[in-house]
């Protein structure tokens, strides 16, 4: 069974997952989650947008992890919890994306400028079945083959 | 004109886990800055309540709640939220009808009583409110915010785990005898790194609990308080000269709780200056003042590395520069620029409507001499730093 995307709309699946955004068609930026309506940028007066694919790649910002379980209505990948790393992660378009790292990967594998690359992994399991969502993994690095993210 | 107002009282409610409804504690709070002040509460005509999101429909009209629990006496009423700037953003308030000659008194009021544990979103299944999702997709947890600028600090400008540990250190010594404070007890830095880690880099001790507490500032006009201080026959008076509650500019571009992502600087530019650094730097503005002026400054350590960034967001150094500040006992009281004197969220643990109201009482006490046993000698003006949620932050300048 294959998983579905936790939240309708906001990456793409497959072998080369991406991102969704919008981007202005007035003034030309982007935005990730998408945005409708009217333009955020105080200077556009644009209120049409296209749908775009993020760049794939990009640089650490910054990145932690959870050791603690985190509170409802987060729902845990396993039982018992194991912790996961995030990053923020700076792309091309000129915005930072939080994830988290790919299954394997934990904080002692990246450094602030490193380059990741969206996968998109299983996230949790609720009662429609597996729920996927987009993760960043390092590219210079080899996961550790475990059951969870941190080490 | 002038657009100062004096700060004519102020009290609190210790914090701490008291259990009880946070009705209680503002009006212990309030009482203690009317007397304080030597103001009656009849002679108050105007109540500003700090609005609690977690103790229901009281909470949501805090200001009317706390004027009802004093005793209707007919004085207008406002309540403000900014989440954790909402102190800040009730003091404005106050203080905006008082310049424009509405009114003369003004009592502003927060308080909480808080759940255990990581602040979690409200109940119910909420697809489209960032602050629900980033738990549902993400895990996204307060101290994991945290954590992102502390190992930034780390990659960046070589902080180290002990230097965060040092922070916590100072800001306990720095409230043994504050008797507002929930924890008045030591912290050796090694207890820091030895306690567990929450989210890397952080550990327990590095991240501010969350509490129950009350504060109230006695807003009037510098007129008002000219006339109360020969009754009274008191000394200098501490005024506000500035409340910077700016929101970011587009692009926004450092990742802010509750988002996911940051704004795209692609198209309008990076901007000259960060959220952070344009709260304090709208206060400066605000008050004719620069840097090198301040004396004292209570600022937000949700945890302990971001003390540091506050002091770089404040230009109280350079950026890069806040660990050699600290390190070089700069920033503890008898320094060059004693920072949360009070002993911080590391002493207090945060009660979010209360929070920006009580860094303003330290600052008066600061001010008038009275702080025991943590007094900033000879401090003249001071500053307070504070972020909230979706876009939410405060500076607050007072001087005497």
């Amino acid at each position: 069974m294959t998983a579905t995307p936790a939240i309708d709309g906001w990456f793409t699946t497959g072998d080369a997952p991406a991102l969704l955004g919008s981007k202005c068609t007035t003034c030309g930026t982007v935005f990730f989650p998408k945005t409708t309506g009217f333009c955020k940028n105080p200077a556009c007066s644009g209120e049409e947008f296209t749908e775009t694919e993020l760049s794939r790649r990009g640089r650490v910002w910054s990145y932690t992890d959870a050791q603690y379980q985190p509170p409802a209505p987060y729902i845990p990948a396993s039982d018992p919890y194991v912790p996961f790393a995030l990053a923020a992660v700076e792309i091309p378009e000129g915005l930072v994306v939080l994830g988290q790292l790919a299954a394997g990967f934990g904080v002692a594998d990246i450094k602030v400028g490193d380059e990741v690359e969206l996968v998109v992994e299983t996230s949790y399991v609720d009662e429609t079945g597996e729920r996927s969502i987009w993760k960043w993994r390092p590219v210079s690095v080899e996961p550790v083959e475990t059951t969870g993210g941190a080490q | 004109m002038s657009r100062d107002v004096a700060i004519a009282g102020v009290g609190m409610h210790p914090w701490g886990k008291w259990g009880k409804n946070f009705v209680e504690y503002g009006v212990v709070a309030a009482r203690a800055a009317l007397a304080d002040a030597g103001i009656p509460w009849p002679d108050v005509d105007l109540i500003v309540g700090g609005e609690t999101v977690r103790n229901g429909y009281g909470g949501y009209v805090a200001g009317a709640t706390f004027a009802q629990a004093l005793g209707w006496n007919g004085a207008r009423v406002a309540t403000s939220y900014a989440a954790c700037a909402t102190g800040a953003q009730a003091l404005d308030t106050a203080r905006a009808r008082i310049l424009a000659g509405m009114s003369e008194v003004a009592l502003v009021v927060g308080a909480d009583t808080t759940p255990k544990g990581f602040l979690a979103p409200n109940a119910g299944e909420r697809w489209d409110d960032p602050d629900w999702l980033r738990f549902r997709l993400l895990g996204m947890t307060n101290p994991a915010y945290f954590a992102l600028y502390a190992r930034r600090r780390m990659d960046l400008y070589g902080a180290t785990s002990e230097d965060f540990a040092q922070v916590k250190v100072k800001n306990a010594k720095h409230g043994l005898s504050n008797p507002n404070a929930r924890y008045r007890k030591e912290v050796a830095a090694h207890e820091v790194l030895e306690s567990a880690i929450v989210a890397d880099p952080l550990h327990l001790l590095d991240i501010c609990a969350t509490s129950d507490g009350a504060a109230a500032v006695v807003l009037c006009s510098v007129e008002y308080a000219q006339k109360l201080a020969q009754k009274h026959g008191s000394g200098d008076l501490v005024r506000i000269k500035a409340i910077s509650t700016v929101t970011p500019t587009f692009p926004n571009t450092i990742i802010d709780m509750p988002l996911m992502s940051t704004d795209s600087s692609a198209v309008a530019g990076v901007p000259e200056r960060t959220f952070k650094e344009s709260i304090g730097d709208a206060a400066y503005e605000e008050a004719g003042i620069s840097p090198e002026d301040v004396d004292v400054a209570e600022v937000y350590d949700l945890s302990t590395a971001l003390e540091l960034d506050w002091i770089e967001d404040l230009s109280l150094c350079k950026r890069g520069e806040a660990e050699q500040l600290l390190r070089s006992g700069d920033t503890t009281i008898g320094g060059r620029i004693p920072v949360n004197p009070s002993g911080g969220l590391a002493c207090f643990g945060e009660a979010v409507p209360a929070q920006a109201l009580a860094q303003v009482c330290e600052l008066t006490w600061q001010l008038r001499g009275q702080a025991e046993g943590r007094q900033v000698e000879g401090a003249r003006v001071g500053i307070t730093a504070n972020q909230g949620l979706f876009g939410h932050g405060s500076s607050v300048i007072v001087a005497r």
